[in-house]
């Protein structure tokens, strides 16, 4: 008995003091630590300039083979050059690696010029071969193809006749060439790799690339470092280094950016831009969508042969039920109060930022915001209103819908329930249900109503595919592409023939009657784009160039601009003309991209001239 | 009702115990049933844990490929790779055969053997949740005695006030709040993270040192008041025993009475507790650790979670259960060692 007592005092005793000692230590590192951060801080010039961003998503792989999420693909366009790049301003391609290309009549064969200034980060110079090389192994290898191989299902072959010239022969003509968004990889080094299923790319650091930036450093969850390109051939980027740091909880990313532990955050919350705006060195920045926010009606799911399955709501499948619940829908005020004012109502599948091949219905054509239209829709279709005010069919079941919303996004919930009280007055239910995902109910088919909304690229091919009646499942629990269970020959036929159109507007004109078909179905409703919203430290970044320029976003650009352009807050003089002024500093910033673009003589002319004046107002100015 | 709640002491079938040979069998008998249960649940965590995580709605090919363009022969590649296109049974015999030899997998999104994961992020939770669990304990013992010494005081009802306050108080809105405040308004500590970029060498212990405090103070807060409150109530057990009426009656110290006498006695209970808390170690803090992106183990969970990253939440789920029946077998068979009244 005093044994044990003995013992378990001795326990305690030692438990006390090992828990004293260790919050003693926690206790005592804090001043020396702050003294260390404080050493750091006022650093003489020689510091390298670095550039923090706040991000949460994993690193899937660092193989461009394999990569297939946001926050890999980004920083894949850092550290690789693509054959061709997007214009900040115009949005249009422009060449990167490919310096110009040619087609052969039939469009089947597509010639790229490689530029010859360019170089691997290891001083090897970026050739033909390694365009080749990168391209067919994705053809041949199916584990090289798991991230891109969407691009080289039409391949026939891809070979490089010189040095710089690479030749790709296609099976059918295809419009995406100039929009090849595949990362360049080093032959040299990459020949080496056994299994691309298995390969990271994250052994040895820097890793070998031919961008802007190179990675040196990763250290999963933690942090991420990639260094300036001193020997990039569009120049290097201003600041020495760009860091991303993992925060995983969206609000303390926001506190970090107040405390200037990281310079730039993507993806606020219109509460938290609001709370960002009047903040002191930080600069709020409310981009043009690149998303559209949509929900899409079940039209009846069904496999490819027409199999039905799934419970979706029948009368879901009578356009007038659908028309008339569009005009319950009143988008403005859903950007309005959902949004916060920070969002564009627009019905138009493209996002309004690409205006080459953005449409949006002309008042004929417009389903908008009308209850009494839908209540007329609905009572000529037969639906009387039943005894609780829920009009009900002509089979005898009520139109109440289920509307799976995705919990975690505040906007759409409220939303939802926005558009539950609109239908309401035209005798429709909406039973608004914040699921964890939708996707299970979508792949079972057990919805009426969903929440979607897509990322649109710059060529929107792809966003368009997803509606093709090829996007429906083959059999039950197979794979698909489609989100709305949408099929539509005449939609079908347009997108084969915008397929193999060259010419950018009368591809267009194609696009834009896919979206009005698309419209007009009433399946896939897009309420409209939602602004991206960012933040970042003005103390340390003077000047970024958005995409698109003006109005655009900085994270998540198709390109490397905003990063590549960046100006370190002491750097300015630097900048040609960058002395305060506004006009001066668009100058400058836009002089260094239209060097490279082999634009129009006329766009080229009128540009210099518009230099010209502004040079001589600001000059004006300064004297 | 907050005691009621609390892990008991497990009932002493015996409460004394003859040595003879058939206690030696009964002992034998009693680890023997421990140990036999302990192995029982492990096969029923790794059992569960396959299909529980199969349930959670989610298609990890879609989560991953989220927001991009890819191809319907890609998804089936991806399939392909994660194994989910083979039948449900065949995808169980591999992974019971790959537990079995403690092999997890490959994680899908991070493309790496879920035990090297696991070994890279062990340290970091056990760090911090390890010395949470030690300073919450020191903590909540020293003023439970304090409290039940001097219990219906005003030190006493501040005390267990501020502490019950404090446990019903959610953990990831108290590090949302302590970041504000001294994190960001005040500058203090960092916001987030376990260690500066660029730090190399010994500046790296300060320098995690401080990352800590924050997330420590946190979690330390959020618990400490199940020690204090079990201490309290079991030292006030025994301050109506006869023992220490006799050992005040032999004139001892005050001090002495309490050091000596009822703490020791007092103790017994909170040695379940912390076994118990220290099996949930390498579980880590899934939301202190997600809010203060501390690099460990509950934050690994949570980012599994999300897409569903089957072979890593199944590989943790498993190494959490296990780490908890361990440490439970522990307390069970350490328990008659330091109290004789419930040895077998």
């Amino acid at each position: 008995m005093a044994t044990s007592a003995s013992r378990a005092r001795r326990f305690a005793a030692g438990l006390a003091a090992a828990g004293l000692t260790l919050s003693g230590l926690a206790a005592a590192g804090l001043p020396a630590a702050t003294a260390a951060t404080d050493d750091a801080g006022s650093g003489d010039d020689a510091e390298p300039t670095s550039l923090t961003i706040a991000v949460a998503q994993e690193v899937d792989s660092l193989s461009p083979f394999i990569a297939v999420r946001l926050i890999t693909t980004n920083m894949h366009r850092w550290m690789y050059d693509f054959l061709t790049n997007y214009d900040p301003e115009t949005g249009e391609t422009i060449p990167a690696l490919a310096e110009s290309w040619d087609t052969s009549d039939d469009g089947l064969t597509w010639t790229y010029h490689i530029r010859e200034d360019a170089t691997w980060t290891d001083g090897e110079p970026v050739t033909a071969e390694d365009v080749a090389w990168t391209f067919t192994t994705m053809m041949t290898d199916p584990a090289a193809a798991e991230a891109n191989g969407n691009f080289v299902e039409n391949f026939a072959s891809v070979t490089a006749t010189d040095e710089y010239t690479v030749e790709i022969v296609l099976d059918e003509p295809q419009v995406t060439m100039l929009a090849l968004d595949v990362p360049i990889l080093p032959e040299h080094i990459w020949s080496q790799v056994s299994d691309f299923g298995a390969f990271n790319n994250d052994t040895d650091f820097p890793i070998v690339g031919s961008g802007p930036f190179i990675l040196t450093d990763y250290q999963p969850n933690v942090s991420i470092t990639l260094e300036a390109n001193p020997d990039y051939w569009r120049g290097a980027p201003k600041f020495d280094q760009l860091i991303l740091r993992y925060i995983d909880d969206p609000d303390a990313q926001v506190e970090a950016l107040r405390s200037g532990e990281v310079d730039f955050v993507f993806g606020l919350t219109p509460a938290q831009y609001e709370a960002l705006q009047n903040e002191e060195d930080i600069t709020v920045n409310a981009a043009q969508g690149k998303r559209f926010q949509a929900i899409t009606l079940n039209p009846g799911a069904r496999l490819q042969d027409g199999t039905p399955f799934g419970d979706g709501h029948p009368a879901l499948q009578d356009p007038v039920v659908r028309e008339a619940l569009v005009h319950t829908i009143d988008r403005d005020a859903i950007y309005e109060v959902a949004y916060g004012g920070l969002g564009e109502a627009n019905g138009g599948y493209i996002p309004s930022r690409y205006d080459t091949y953005h449409w949006e219905p002309s008042e004929d054509e417009e389903i908008g915001f009308d209850i009494d239209a839908a209540n007329r829709l609905l009572d000529e279709a037969g639906y009387a209103p039943g005894g609780d005010g829920i009009r009900v069919g002509p089979d005898g079941r009520p139109l109440s819908f289920r509307f799976n919303v995705h919990g975690d996004n505040p906007q759409y919930v409220q939303a939802a329930e926005m558009m539950a009280e609109w239908a309401r007055e035209a005798g429709i239910e909406l039973v608004v249900e914040p699921v964890s995902e939708v996707g299970s109910l979508l792949d079972e088919g057990t919805y009426d109503i969903l929440t979607t909304g897509w990322n649109v690229n710059p060529d929107p091919n792809y966003v368009l595919s997803i509606n093709l009646c090829s996007g429906l499942p083959t059999e039950l629990g197979g794979p698909y592409l489609s989100d709305a269970y949408y099929c539509n020959e005449e939609y079908d036929r347009l997108y084969a023939e915008q397929l193999s159109e060259l010419d950018v507007d009368a591809r267009a004109e194609i696009v834009k009657e896919m979206q009005r078909v698309l419209y007009e179905d009433n399946i896939f409703v897009v309420w409209g784009y939602a602004d991206a919203l960012e933040a970042y430290r003005s103390d340390v970044i003077a000047e970024m160039t958005p995409q698109p320029d003006p109005g655009g976003n900085y994270y998540g650009q198709d390109g490397y601009w905003s990063w590549w352009s960046a100006v370190p807050v002491g750097e300015e003089d630097d900048t040609a003309g960058g002395s305060g002024s506004d006009d001066g500093d668009d100058s400058g910033s836009n002089t260094g991209l239209i060097v490279g673009i082999a634009a129009a003589a006329v766009v080229v002319l009128a540009l210099v001239l518009l230099l010209l004046r502004r040079r001589g107002t600001t000059a004006d100015d300064r004297e | 009702m907050a005691d009621s709640a609390l892990p008991t002491a497990p009932v002493p079938q015996l409460a004394q115990s003859v040595r003879d040979r058939s206690g030696v069998r009964r002992r034998f008998r009693y680890y023997g049933e421990k140990l036999g249960g302990s192995l029982v649940s492990l096969f029923a965590v790794i059992l569960t844990s396959f299909f529980l995580f199969r349930i959670i709605p989610g298609d990890p090919v879609r989560t991953m490929t989220h927001g991009r363009p890819v191809s319907i022969e890609q998804q089936e590649q991806l399939r392909r790779e994660f194994g989910l296109d083979r039948p449900l049974a065949e995808q169980f015999w591999s992974y019971l055969t790959g537990v079995l030899r403690l092999d997890f997998g490959d994680s899908f999104q991070f493309n790496r053997p879920v035990t090297e994961l696991i070994g890279d992020r062990l340290w970091p939770t056990v760090l911090l949740v390890g010395t949470s669990v030690l300073v919450s304990a020191a903590l909540g013992l020293w003023l439970g005695v304090r409290c039940a010494w001097n219990h219906g005081s005003l030190g006493d009802r501040v005390n267990t006030g501020v502490a019950l306050t404090l446990w019903s108080v959610p953990s990831f809105w108290l590090g949302l709040i302590l970041i504000v405040i001294f994190a960001s308004e005040l500058g203090w500590f960092p916001t987030s993270g376990m260690e500066s970029t660029g730090v190399e060498g010994w500046e790296r212990i300060p320098d995690l040192a401080h990352h800590m405090v924050l997330p420590l103070v946190t979690l330390v807060a959020v618990v400490y008041a199940q020690y204090l409150m079990i201490m309290r109530s079991s030292l006030l057990d025994e301050m109506g025993s006869d023992y220490i009426v006799t050992a005040r009656a032999k004139g001892l110290r005050d001090v002495i009475v309490r050091r000596r006498h009822a703490v020791p006695n007092a103790l017994l209970p909170t040695v379940t507790l912390i076994f118990v808390n220290l099996g949930f170690v390498v579980f880590g803090a899934v939301l202190v650790e997600t809010i203060f992106s501390w690099p460990g183990l509950g934050q690994l969970f949570y980012s599994g979670l999300s897409v569903p990253d089957l072979p890593l939440v199944q590989g943790l789920f498993i190494l959490f259960s296990a780490a908890v029946i361990l440490m439970n077998l522990i307390a069970d068979l350490l328990y008659p060692v330091l109290d004789p009244r419930v040895r077998p």
